[in-house]
């Protein structure tokens, strides 16, 4: 008998992972796209809108007939068959070649520009003269490299978009969430800012401004250079300026008050419509255990506070020290912020420091005490501020956390860390977001009742690492920083055990010693408060 | 030091184990001949399926029972001595106990069908079988058809396992219509249907007559009892229920009947020794309830409950309104209270059924034709709130209560279409009432 199996085996055993037809024919569309344009980096290719147009639409087109040939045979439902089968979705071959050739191309992306054929003169060859067509026709400038990624950008979240609308179309939440990321990409994060670079003139000079990249993800957005010609651009420029000032301090708390942080991560943000659209089918490869979530919380926090210190820095570094001049002095900014953690600090002590846990407490603590030192040293000993020169933070920032973290780690892993790698681990916009979601929000994820049977598909599919069965199975609420309500545990789970909602603060955390169906007087004794 | 053995990792066994631990320090132990980690056994299917590994279907990570200092042990216990509180293991190893909790669980039913016990011929309930459905069925190739037979819930889901790799399914249900011996006419005709739009060869009124070999002991066809019919499959998959597995406890002195007698404290016969869970049979019948109940969150909540009984506060099980769910295919399915199937319907108890022309959704309120009161809804394709509805029973609303509340018991994802107003009209049409 053991014989007979171990030839079954060998006859072809394991589970059916090849592709249908139409499968294979999206990937050889897609892919023959995707050689133009690697063939454009090597010789610069004659009549380049002619072949960007080839490429684009058959990228495009070879991902929707993708999707076609998953989905259009299949009724409405959860579509997760055989995704720990197949080689790309499960860190096998593929998913590694995939990897590999992403952080191959941040990579290049970032630091080697000329690879691709970027020119300082404006004469681009090989890749982005491939490109030029298209950047001239929106903003009348030729291509960079930015513009290039821009464009695969949001060609990847529109086709991969369309893909996600059509494998979770019995789900509204999920096709209403894609639309809005689809939207705010195409038009906030492509378009719009094409079409004011075509506004600028000699004496009108508008930097490109993604309106939703909110800072601190846009991290440089305070940086000289763009206030400088936000103020040299009249009204319009103030009214940026002071739109950006407004959006973290003022909207942005609003809104994560009313929703949770939902309403930026899984329906505004570019970063996290990548991850929702293209990274869908790494959404399971999340680290789901204790220890990850313990790193989590240390390196977000920590990306967090450099960025506060390098952009404080920054700013400190070109303001004037002649009240009479402007009343925004460095000594006003730098008191001014300090008294703003400290009140932060202060308000979340007083009111919320019984739901924090003590390293939550300590690291806070230890951070703000850190950064009032600083300031202090800066004053006391008239040093460096934050010991050290604003331009050595503001570049390696940029190097180590908006480079090498968020693109070539967090985007080009996506096969074998998952999608949300970069919102996890290291995005500072996610990290206060969270705070705030944790401490002061409408927003949790409800559990209902006894109904859970800890099956797991709701951790497994939760892109942040969450351990969502760990609450559901508790009866308890899902009140977690990371969460960015992208819907998918609902939507995956077998019972209808979890539902995003925004109601009253009060309650919203409430663990049971005794779940619900059990005897109702044994309830009341062991669930009381 | 009090030492808790518990024979069984299932969600019975760990739910008292952990809520042992969260009230005592007592020792305890828990024994399993199948997997060295708890695991979800419902989610076993989501493996076969690909949607999960093994690893994600365990609720717990590795490092928790020692965290908690609940100790593990694989083995598999052949004899119970409770005279000497001695457990006796397959391989001849010993333990002892001071209190014993069997939570054993249920193995798969079979009603001597010839050829049952052939190669290829397997229930659906244990880590073990998946691993030789792995075996037998692993793709169309290796299994050109394969054949379930009985409609419940663990035959539907082993049909969509199969066809989730390709496998053209036959399946054989004994009753004119899938499951409804539970549930009403409408709604297990509507699964019918889906299960059609499946691609499933259902096969309805028809039962096993016999299972064929090759002269290797391979399965190679089943007959069909009412047709005569042979189907050619590699694969037979026998779902008609389970039973207690307590085969291993006849020589044993305790009560046995279909499972282990227990008492409203989980009791059985023999003092320190306790049952729960799928194995567990209550001697004193609960209002509304089955002697036996082999689901999940019968086996947690005694669990529970037995845990503070252990601990000292003496609790009888005395579970509350009665609650159920599943998935067929696409379709979630929930039940709150009780809405029996025309076949178990008391005189007085009448229906409302509501249903969504797509197909897919639908719901029953069961009403008590006297008083009105509300007495169980069954939804599928709609998420209804636990807390409400239960709540709802206690409290003895009426069914027309419910119907005008019903947004607020709704539990679908935001955004979803909602259906109340529409069920509210369905209502008042069915039932000549004035539309409010």
């Amino acid at each position: 008998m053991s014989n007979m199996q171990r030839d079954m085996s060998l006859t072809g055993g394991g589970p059916p992972t090849s592709l249908n037809s139409l499968q294979k024919l999206g990937t050889v569309i897609g892919l023959a796209g995707l050689a133009i344009i690697i063939l454009a980096a090597f010789n610069t290719l004659p009549s380049p809108s002619l072949w960007l147009t080839i490429s684009l639409t058959s990228l495009a087109l070879g991902i929707l007939l993708y999707a076609k040939g998953s989905y259009q045979n299949s009724t409405e439902g959860i579509k997760n068959d055989g995704v720990w089968f197949n080689s790309i979705s499960s860190k096998g071959f593929w998913a590694w070649i995939a990897g590999l050739s992403l952080t191959g191309f941040y990579i290049v992306l970032y630091f080697f520009p000329q690879l691709l054929g970027l020119r300082s003169d404006g004469g681009n060859v090989g890749v982005i003269a491939l490109f030029d067509p298209l950047s001239r026709l929106l903003s009348g400038n030729p291509a960079s490299q930015w513009f290039v990624y821009g464009t695969l950008y949001t060609v990847a979240i529109f086709a991969f978009g369309i893909k996600f609308i059509w494998k979770y179309r019995h789900n509204r939440y999920e096709k209403l969430r894609t639309i809005s990321v689809m939207f705010f990409q195409t038009a906030f994060a492509f378009l719009i800012p094409e079409f004011m670079a075509r506004l600028n003139s000699e004496t009108f000079s508008l930097p490109y401004y993604d309106l939703k990249n909110i800072w601190p993800l846009n991290y440089y957005n305070f940086e000289q250079y763009r206030i400088d010609s936000f103020i040299s651009s009249g009204t319009v420029g103030m009214i940026l300026l002071i739109f950006g000032v407004v959006s973290i301090f003022v909207i942005t708390p609003i809104l994560t008050y009313k929703y949770g942080k939902r309403w930026y991560c899984s329906w505004v943000c570019g970063c996290g419509g990548l991850a929702e659209t293209v990274g869908d089918s790494f959404r399971q490869l999340s680290d789901k255990t204790e220890r990850a979530w313990k790193v989590e919380r240390w390196v977000v926090h920590s990306v967090l506070v450099f960025v506060i210190v390098m952009t404080t820095s920054v700013i400190s570094s070109y303001l004037g020290n002649d009240p009479n001049r402007y009343w925004l002095t460095k000594d006003v900014f730098l008191l001014g912020v300090a008294l703003l953690l400290s009140i932060v600090f202060a308000v979340i002590w007083v009111f919320k420091k019984h739901e924090l846990k003590k390293d939550a407490r300590y690291g806070a603590l230890g951070y703000l005490l850190i950064i009032l030192a600083l300031i202090a040293l800066h004053y006391s000993t008239g040093n460096t501020l934050f010991v050290f020169e604003a331009e050595t933070l503001r570049s390696s920032y940029g190097f180590l956390i908006g480079a090498v973290f968020s693109g070539v780690i967090g985007t080009g892993f996506y096969p074998i860390f998952g999608s949300r790698v970069w919102c996890r681990f290291g995005c500072p916009m996610a990290a206060i977001l969270g705070l705030q979601q944790r401490l002061f929000s409408k927003f949790r994820i409800t559990t209902n009742g006894g109904q859970c049977i800890s099956c797991g598909n709701c951790s497994t599919y939760c892109e942040m690492g969450i351990d969502v069965r760990a609450y559901a199975q508790k009866g308890e609420n899902i009140v977690r920083a990371s969460c960015v309500g992208c819907g998918i545990c609902s939507a995956v789970c077998p019972r209808g055990v979890l539902k995003l909602e925004n109601g009253p603060l009060e309650g919203r955390i409430d663990s049971k010693e005794v779940l619900l169906g059990n005897d109702v007087d044994l309830l009341n004794l062991l669930n009381k408060h | 030091m009090e030492h808790i053995v518990i024979i069984g990792n299932g969600i019975s066994g760990v739910t008292a184990a952990r809520h042992i631990r969260k009230h005592s320090d007592k020792r305890i132990t828990i024994i399993s001949a199948e997997t060295d980690h708890f695991f979800s056994r419902t989610a076993l299917m989501y493996i076969y399926m690909g949607h999960m590994k093994y690893e994600h279907t365990k609720p717990y990570e590795d490092t928790f029972w020692k965290k908690n200092r609940i100790e593990l042990k694989r083995g598999y216990v052949s004899k119970i001595a409770s005279n000497k509180k001695q457990l006796l293991f397959s391989d001849g190893a010993t333990m002892s106990y001071d209190k014993l909790v069997l939570a054993v669980g249920s193995t798969p039913n079979k009603f001597g069908w010839p050829g049952q016990d052939s190669i290829g011929v397997q229930g659906l309930y244990s880590f073990q079988d998946l691993q030789q459905l792995e075996e037998t069925a692993p793709n169309n190739k290796v299994c050109k058809r394969a054949v379930v037979v009985g409609g419940g819930l663990i035959g539907i889901e082993l049909a969509e396992m199969l066809s989730s790799r390709n496998i053209p399914v036959t399946f054989l249900v004994r009753e004119s219509s899938f499951w409804n011996g539970v549930l009403p006419k409408g709604e297990s005709e509507m699964i019918n249907r889906h299960i059609l739009k499946h691609h499933i060869d259902l096969r309805l009124s028809s039962n096993l007559k016999a299972i064929n070999t090759t002269s290797d002991g391979k399965v190679s066809s089943v007959i069909i009892e009412e047709t005569g019919e042979e189907i050619n499959c590699d694969f037979v998959g026998l779902t008609a229920g389970v039973r207690p597995n307590i085969d291993f406890l006849r020589e044993s002195e305790l009560n046995l009947g279909r499972g282990i007698k227990v008492n409203r404290f989980l009791e059985t016969n023999i003092p320190d020794v306790y049952a729960i869970g799928d194995c567990a049979e209550q001697m004193e019948s609960q209002a509304n309830r089955k002697p036996i109940e082999a689901v999940w969150y019968t086996g947690r909540m005694m669990g529970e409950v037995l845990a503070q009984t252990i601990c000292g506060t003496k609790t009888a099980y005395r579970p509350g309104n009665w609650f159920n769910s599943a998935k067929f295919f696409d379709i979630e399915y929930q039940t709150y209270g009780q809405v029996s199937s025309e076949r178990n319907r008391a005189a007085h108890e009448v229906h409302f059924h509501w249903k969504h022309r797509d197909d897919t959704k639908c719901i029953t309120i069961a009403i008590n034709q006297q008083s009105g009161e509300f007495l169980g809804i069954n939804t599928f394709g709609i998420r209804m709130r636990h807390e409400l509805m239960d709540r709802w029973l206690i409290e003895k609303r009426s069914a027309e209560y419910v119907l005008n509340h019903l947004s607020e018991a709704n539990f679908d994802p935001e955004f979803y279409h909602r259906f109340e107003k529409d069920i509210l009209k369905a209502y008042c049409t069915q039932f000549q009432k004035v539309s409010p």
